[in-house]
């Protein structure tokens, strides 16, 4: 299997079901992740919105940033015929919705027990700080 | 210029650490001298610095763990002296700010510098050879993992001659690990070498997926791996999942402490708790990232001791998942008294438990391989039965504390200690041991001596139990685990007998020194000629002792879960060289993976001791290294068949005239 052979070409699919992208596909990628990554910074930092609506805000860019990277940079999609991108996808799905979701759960869980009057002020917290 | 370093670095007051320090500068030197004496640089650099060949990085890495065994130890049986002795009146010969530091320094090289590069190194030398590949997908980036590991120990190690090693335990929560509570430089040891080690351990995770996923032989369809690569495969995946997770949760801790973010920290709306949840959803796969490989290690000295095929193999592939499945959903029991509500207790109370059934099954697959097969005592076959009793209390006493009831009790005791030491020296220990017994003729072409190993195995059982039952007693009686001094008079006694449990294990780690020394001065006795010494059933047995650097002449084809048990079965076993050989692709070595992690670990250093400068350097030298090594295309060759042929000639050689010999004999 040649590298050097298809650095230049379009997409190219290998026997592996791997594309190895493009120079113009890597600099798309790399544009959306600093546009991405400077829009959560900006949310945070100019205080435009409601904490609440901050939180989602960030959340979600940071989901499309993952995305991004994996399309982008890791070249995985959901058109090559082979079975294994489709397993790292579910694979890393479970592990997130495991982690992150198992985390949220435990910690607001013991928010909720341990302390409803930090919990409450909370909100408050960010507008103090700036 | 030098950040914060200084001369007042160097702890010349403390006797103690002067002289841990003075012995290890003479080891160093007495190792230089030899290397020195018979100039052995060259060879050193071009046979094992550079090379990328998957048993000599396999062979490293179990020299380092066993190395840094001795190190553990030498920690282990210092706070059991310092137990012994420091109570009531008296208070031992150890300050607590040094007692701390050494329970973190055991916990910390135990796992990460004794147990992961012992599986790690099991890994490397047997898996290729099992699934009959030439080497890992990415052999460079395994001489990345094994340097950055290594500079990673490096760092540990220095933290006893400059500075001082962290004082917050082997996990390092906060707000005791923050800034505040610990200005010193330990912390920052702590987390520069797990940081750079985990790197490593990550890199070689992927490279393991890969090769088991690629690199396998015509025919070994994935239900005819060997259980331990399918072990090694489950194992990887954990890996991948698992250490991003610990260095995305140590990049927060450093930035909480390098530039006063406030991720786990009470003031600026942190959570530390937050960093205990994080921890341990790394920290619990990570054990069975160690237990998952020695399981697969059992599971190949099982069947070969005892000439006869694994009970159940499907069940034990499926249980080999299940556990990985599993150890995902269950860390939070390492944090049951946090203060979450009951359904939040009870479902990870559930699920800990739940990962009990797929490892019983596993016991019950091993005893029913033993039941009715013709079973071999070597010392490889002991340390696994000895496993099997060990592995089964520690497994029962889990269970115990897997209720969070219990848990509220024992919670932070020595019935916890015990209870971890049960399994990991019970199971990930005598694993290692196993797999040594197992493998080392195949590593170095003789066997390990067996009158010394059996002494080795039973100071190290015995020793065992005298050593960590009266921790479940002392547990029960309400001692907790991290104190330097304690003022109950009826603790006294099982502390000593703790240190003489502690005593019996320094013997059989010198049986295991003694059965190295005796095995190498008697290795012509114990040579293993025909490259199946132990009668193996997986293709590693196939070839010569120590296999030649290309591994197999020609690529083996497999039709069965035991490829070679089956070719000897059938007759259809190689008895001579073919007369011709393919020429075999091959990777040429290269330093830039040692050059690599020299650079992380003087950016760890400088980072360590705010040397700004030097860190920005170190990390310019890695992404240079990096370019110039990605722009040499001259990272390949071909060995010509000739050459191949030669070698196998003169292996079929060596086995025909040992076979006449025998002959003659009877």
């Amino acid at each position: 299997m040649d590298h050097s052979a298809h650095g230049h070409s379009h997409g190219h699919v290998d026997a592996a079901g791997a594309s190895h992208g493009s120079y113009t596909s890597y600099a798309i990628g790399f544009v959306l992740s600093v546009i991405l990554t400077a829009a959560a910074f900006w949310a945070v930092m100019s205080h435009a919105m409601s904490p609440g609506a901050t939180v989602t805000t960030i959340v979600i860019l940071a989901i499309v940033q993952v995305f991004v990277h994996l399309y982008y940079f890791l070249h995985l999609n959901f058109s090559s015929e082979q079975r294994w991108n489709i397993t790292a996808f579910a694979f890393a799905g479970i592990v997130v919705l495991i982690v992150i979701g198992g985390s949220l759960w435990i910690i607001h869980n013991m928010t909720d027990r341990m302390m409803p009057q930090m919990q409450q002020s909370l909100p408050g917290l960010q507008e103090q700080q700036g | 210029m030098l950040g914060r370093l200084t001369w007042a670095a160097i702890p010349l007051d403390n006797p103690i650490e002067m002289g841990a320090v003075g012995l290890m500068g003479i080891v160093v030197l007495i190792v230089l001298g030899f290397i020195a004496r018979y100039n052995l640089w060259v060879y050193l650099w071009k046979e094992w610095i550079t090379t990328i060949d998957h048993k000599k990085i396999g062979i490293m890495y179990i020299l380092m763990a066993l190395v840094m065994l001795l190190r553990g130890f030498a920690d282990a049986i210092m706070m059991r002296t310092q137990l012994a002795f420091s109570h009531g009146a008296s208070h031992g010969y150890l300050p607590p700010e040094h007692y701390d530091q050494i329970f973190s320094a055991h916990g910390v090289i135990m796992i990460f510098f004794v147990a992961m590069p012992f599986v790690i190194g099991f890994m490397n030398v047997a898996v290729p050879l099992q699934i009959g590949a030439r080497d890992v997908a990415f052999p460079f980036l395994n001489s990345i993992s094994f340097w950055l590991t290594f500079v990673g120990m490096a760092l540990v190690n220095l933290s006893l001659a400059i500075g001082e090693f962290g004082q917050a335990g082997w996990l390092a929560y906060p707000p005791l690990s923050e800034l505040k509570y610990s200005p010193g430089s330990g912390i920052d040891y702590w987390i520069w070498s797990l940081q750079i080690s985990g790197i490593g351990t990550l890199l070689t995770g992927v490279n393991f997926f890969v090769t088991i996923i690629k690199m396998r032989a015509p025919g070994m369809t994935f239900m005819r791996m060997p259980v331990f690569v399918w072990t090694i495969l489950c194992t990887s995946i954990l890996i991948m999942a698992a250490f991003p997770v610990l260095t995305a949760t140590i990049g927060m801790l450093t930035l909480d402490r390098y530039l006063d973010f406030h991720f786990f920290t009470n003031d600026g709306g942190g959570n530390q708790m937050m960093y205990v949840n994080l921890i341990w959803a790394w920290g619990h796969p990570e054990v069975y990232i160690l237990i998952l490989p020695v399981f697969g290690v059992f599971s190949e000295v099982v069947s070969t001791y005892s000439s006869k095929r694994l009970f159940a193999y499907t069940s034990m592939v499926w249980a080999t998942v299940s556990i990985t499945v599993l150890s995902f959903v269950v860390w939070l029991h390492h944090f049951f008294t946090m203060g979450s509500g009951a359904d939040v207790n009870a479902f990870f109370g559930i699920s800990t438990m739940v990962i009990a059934i797929p490892t019983g099954v596993k016991i019950f697959n091993w005893l029913f391989t033993m039941y009715g097969g013709r079973v071999r005592y070597e010392p490889a076959m002991l340390w696994t039965v000895g496993f099997m009793v060990t592995f089964t209390i520690g497994g029962m006493t889990g269970v115990m504390m897997a209720v969070p009831g219990i848990d509220f009790i024992v919670h932070n005791s020595l019935f916890l200690i015990a209870h971890f030491h049960n399994v990991i020296i019970g199971g990930v220990v005598f694993g290692c041991f196993a797999g040594l017994n197992y493998w080392f003729p195949k590593m170095f072409g003789f066997k390990l001596e067996a009158k010394w190993g059996t002494r080795s195995f039973w100071f190290w059982l015995v020793g065992f139990y005298v050593a960590f039952v009266p921790l479940y007693a002392l547990g029960f009686m309400g001692a907790t685990r991290r104190m330097e001094h304690y003022d109950n008079p009826a603790w006294v006694p099982y502390m000593w007998v703790a240190l003489l449990g502690a005593v019996l294990i320094f013997c059989g780690i010198v049986c295991s020194i003694l059965q190295i020394v005796v095995s190498i001065r008697d290795r012509a006795k114990l040579q293993d000629v025909t490259g199946d010494i132990w009668g193996g059933r997986t293709l590693e047995w196939a070839i010569s002792s120590p296999p030649p650097f290309y591994n197999f002449a020609t690529t083996p084809t497999v039709a069965d879960a035991e490829p070679l048990w089956d070719a000897k079965q059938r007759g259809t076993i190689e008895r001579q060289a073919r007369d011709h050989y393919e020429d075999i692709h091959m990777p040429k070595n290269t330093g830039a993976g040692f050059i690599i992690a020299v650079f992380a670990g003087i950016m760890g250093f400088a980072m360590i001791w705010y040397i700004w400068w030097l860190a920005i350097l170190s990390v310019v030298g890695i992404i240079l290294t990096l370019i110039i090594r990605t722009c040499n295309d001259d990272i390949d060759y071909y060995v010509p068949g000739e050459e191949v042929a030669r070698i196998e000639k003169a292996h079929f050689l060596k086995v025909a005239s040992l076979e006449t010999e025998k002959q003659h004999a009877d």
